[in-house]
């Protein structure tokens, strides 16, 4: 029998990782430079496309494009990285916890889990901002939470397994507490699972904050985002239509890298995840 | 949330509608017009909101003058009228043929009955200062009517051309807020929420036999209705940036007017610093007018350094008053010992606002203020910045005709208390000899433009698109109104 062929795990994996590498150097670079100020207008020379002085052009009020993506991208990053670390601290917290207790503290833990779960992320954030009010806290706020359910009901499903393997009651019996194995045993286990969710999760968060950014319910004006750069760039399509096409390339490619990133892991990391672990959102 | 529905409404529904929308205009006797917000309710008389009037004013309720496209007082309830030698007594003749859209006569007494009912302890009028010179008012006979007044009123006649002082029944008063019954060419047929208002031809004074308002926030959304035929015109484009395409293309009519909106960096004179006359002064010269006029309306739009429209021939050019320059504007901070101030600027929905506020903060940011914006919907920003007075600063433009008297009310959101200006405001009142009103108006230009109770931006303009085709709608907004008695197709 001649086994299918498998795409090659590792291209994927260096293309997400590369654009991902790009856009946090992008990132990074904007905290001591970006070719102009990024909230600096010049009237004179608004709505101008790409050149070689501005390289993506300018918007409505002459600031550079280039640059207000660059800084928009520290701000996908940031509420990417705490949305994802709330979940996967308290999720796999949780999960890990509930597989190793069972009982009530498992049926109370994974039902809470899917009760969360059951509300659409981009509703229960617009919710949340609607309530609280515009800002950048409470998306990060509502996406973590979401992701805490996510990261719970992974963990515990992978640590469910773990548990039902013989090192672990081996662990138990030379008198090791439950605590001990879920840290010696359980969570290096379950590691690759959680770091391809977290990729995986991380793209979401990335493509919520754009949605929410350009409902105008996310960082305030004039700090960039690539979302609300998208919403500024919507009534002026006619007019300079690149000042919609580079804030959505950032948000595709982005999402699109950080894809690539997480298959390509989880192919390298455990093959037999391949088709089953990832959760769709 | 609102605003945000129609958003995401516009994103799914652009595609849909340039499918299917062309079919819906189609025959001559309809006119589809998108108008930006949808009014809280019907009644001109029971509330501020120019949305009300946007619809009803002029359409289906009627006063007894009424204001026409070029701002002139026209007769509309009364056909003609008498004013004593002294200027205290007005004698209205009514339209013979006038009446309700229930059938009811418009007499005297519902002439009578409306102006009691607009000053009564229980009225929510938004201008009950417009009636407050009125001694008295009687019916002689069941088609004239006489108004005392206590003193000789200037702008009387053109007052009560105001939507706010339209003539209404008593039997259907309290119920014109939903089912508005008025005395205009077109009468309510229907009120879809959060879409659309229907009229219907009343009377054979209407050329069209159905007129449709429908409600459209977002400028992207107003933008594709008008080129996929939803729409056949958008008196107001709430989108300076796409009016050049409009100009560009043949299937329409793209004219620049003028409207009676004295767009403002409003200031909280009561809060410190802007107590200080030096720190407004020192926003006044920080403020690149020209730039924001291009930036924020893609150059559409008058500057303005006082509260007064540039095309009114009283209007006196004080936009050199504080020319930008940032070193004067930091020179008089430091002086009024407000250095590194920081302030937020309340900003409600609308791009002049939204657009302007970004431009302002990044022009207040040259000269060392650091200016946090909040965007707030319109429900918020009256209920926190004009009714709550709490806010440091805000973008609004105020469009009623001829309100420099705002300046002079006892309780406004921007506090400004100044007992010089309320002389003048008592000496206009007083006065009806129109060379000598224009004096005063001059006068209390001056005298706003030096102390600076608001940032004088900008007058907007009034972009209208239309398709071609459509005639006899208004270029210019006199006063806030979407009249289209005199609209026809070609």
């Amino acid at each position: 029998m001649i086994a299918p062929r498998r795409r090659r795990p590792v291209g994927r994996l260096a293309v997400g990782a590369a654009i991902a590498a790009v856009i946090v150097l992008l990132a990074m670079v904007s905290l001591v430079w970006t070719p102009f100020p990024a909230d600096r207008m010049a009237i004179s020379v608004r709505l101008q496309g790409p050149s070689a002085l501005h390289w993506l052009g300018t918007d409505q009020f002459g600031r550079d494009v280039l640059s207000r993506l660059m800084v928009g991208a520290r701000n996908s990053i940031a509420v990417g990285l705490l949305a994802v670390g709330i979940g996967l601290a308290v999720g796999t917290a949780l999960g890990t916890w509930a597989a190793a207790r069972r009982g009530w503290v498992d049926g109370i833990v994974a039902r809470l889990a899917d009760v969360i779960f059951a509300f659409p992320l981009v509703v229960s954030a617009l919710l949340a901002s609607a309530i609280l009010g515009p800002g950048v806290v409470n998306p990060v706020l509502a996406i973590g939470i979401f992701n805490v359910s996510v990261f719970t009901r992974v963990s515990r499903a992978a640590a469910m397994q773990v548990w039902g393997l013989e090192y672990t009651r081996a662990a138990l019996a030379i008198g090791k507490g439950p605590l001990r194995v879920t840290l010696d045993h359980v969570l290096p286990n379950i590691a690759p699972v959680l770091i391809v969710q977290a990729t995986a999760s991380f793209a979401i968060a990335v493509l919520v904050e754009a949605a929410l950014s350009y409902l105008g319910l996310s960082v305030r004006p004039p700090a960039p985002s690539w979302g609300r750069m998208l919403f500024d760039a919507q009534t002026l399509m006619a007019l300079a239509p690149t000042l919609a096409i580079f804030p959505g390339l950032a948000i595709a490619l982005a999402v699109f890298g950080l894809n690539l990133l997480g298959d390509g892991m989880r192919d390298a990391l455990d093959p037999r995840l391949a088709d089953t672990a990832r959760r769709e959102v | 949330m609102r605003t945000l529905a129609r958003r995401i409404a516009a994103l799914l529904l652009v595609p849909a509608l340039l499918a299917g929308g062309a079919a819906l205009a189609q025959d001559k006797k309809t006119l589809t017009l998108a108008v930006t917000l949808e009014p809280p309710h019907l009644d001109p008389t029971a509330g501020a909101a120019a949305a009300i009037d946007e619809i009803v004013y002029a359409n289906v309720f009627e006063g007894l003058t009424r204001i026409d496209e070029t701002g002139t007082v026209k007769p509309q309830l009364a056909t003609k009228w008498e004013v004593s030698d002294d200027g205290k007594t007005y004698t209205f003749y009514l339209r013979p043929a006038a009446k309700f859209h229930d059938g009811k006569a418009l007499d005297a007494a519902a002439v009578v009955f409306s102006m009691e009912r607009a000053v009564a302890a229980d009225s929510a009028n938004a201008q009950k200062g417009l009636f407050e010179p009125i001694e008295k008012i009687e019916a002689k006979d069941s088609k004239t009517v006489v108004f005392h007044l206590k003193r000789p009123e200037g702008g009387f006649l053109f007052n009560l051309g105001w939507g706010d002082m339209v003539v209404v029944h008593p039997d259907t008063a309290a119920t014109n807020k939903q089912k508005p019954v008025g005395t205009g060419p077109f009468k309510f047929v229907s009120w879809t929420t959060g879409d659309r208002v229907v009229l219907e031809k009343a009377d054979a004074r209407a050329q069209l036999d159905r007129v449709v308002f429908r409600f459209i926030s977002d400028p992207q959304a107003m933008v594709s209705e008008l080129q996929s035929g939803g729409v056949d015109a958008a008196p107001n484009l709430n989108a300076p940036e796409a009016f050049a395409q409009f100009r560009k293309d043949a299937r329409f009519e793209a004219i620049v007017g003028t409207t009676e909106g004295e767009t403002l960096l409003s200031i909280n004179n009561a809060r410190k610093p802007f107590d200080n006359v030096l720190v407004r002064h020192a926003l006044a010269h920080a403020i690149d007018r020209k730039a924001l006029v291009e930036a924020a309306m893609f150059s559409f739009g008058t500057p303005i350094g006082s509260h007064f429209a540039p095309h009114h021939p009283a209007y006196v050019d004080l936009t050199g008053t504080y020319p930008h320059d940032t070193a004067k504007a930091k020179a008089l901070l430091k002086q009024a010992g407000a250095e590194n101030l920081e302030v937020t600027i309340k900003l409600p929905p609308p791009a002049y606002a939204r657009r302007g506020g970004e431009v302002i903060a990044a022009q207040l940011a040259e000269v060392g203020i650091k200016a946090n914006l909040v965007p707030v919907e319109w429900a918020q920003w009256l209920d926190q910045v004009f009714k709550g007075g709490d806010f440091d600063l805000t973008i609004v433009s105020h469009t009623e005709p001829l309100d420099i008297g705002i300046y002079g009310r006892d309780k406004y959101y921007f506090a400004y208390n100044s007992d010089a200006f309320r002389a003048l405001m008592t000496e206009l009142a007083g006065t009806a000899d129109q060379a000598r009103r224009y004096d005063i108006f001059r006068k209390a230009q001056r005298l706003l433009a030096e102390d600076s109770p608001a940032i004088f931006l900008f007058e907007l303009a009034k972009l209208g698109v239309w398709k071609k085709g459509v005639a006899g709608l208004w270029a210019n907004s006199p006063v806030q109104a979407n009249d289209v008695t005199a609209a026809y197709w070609k």
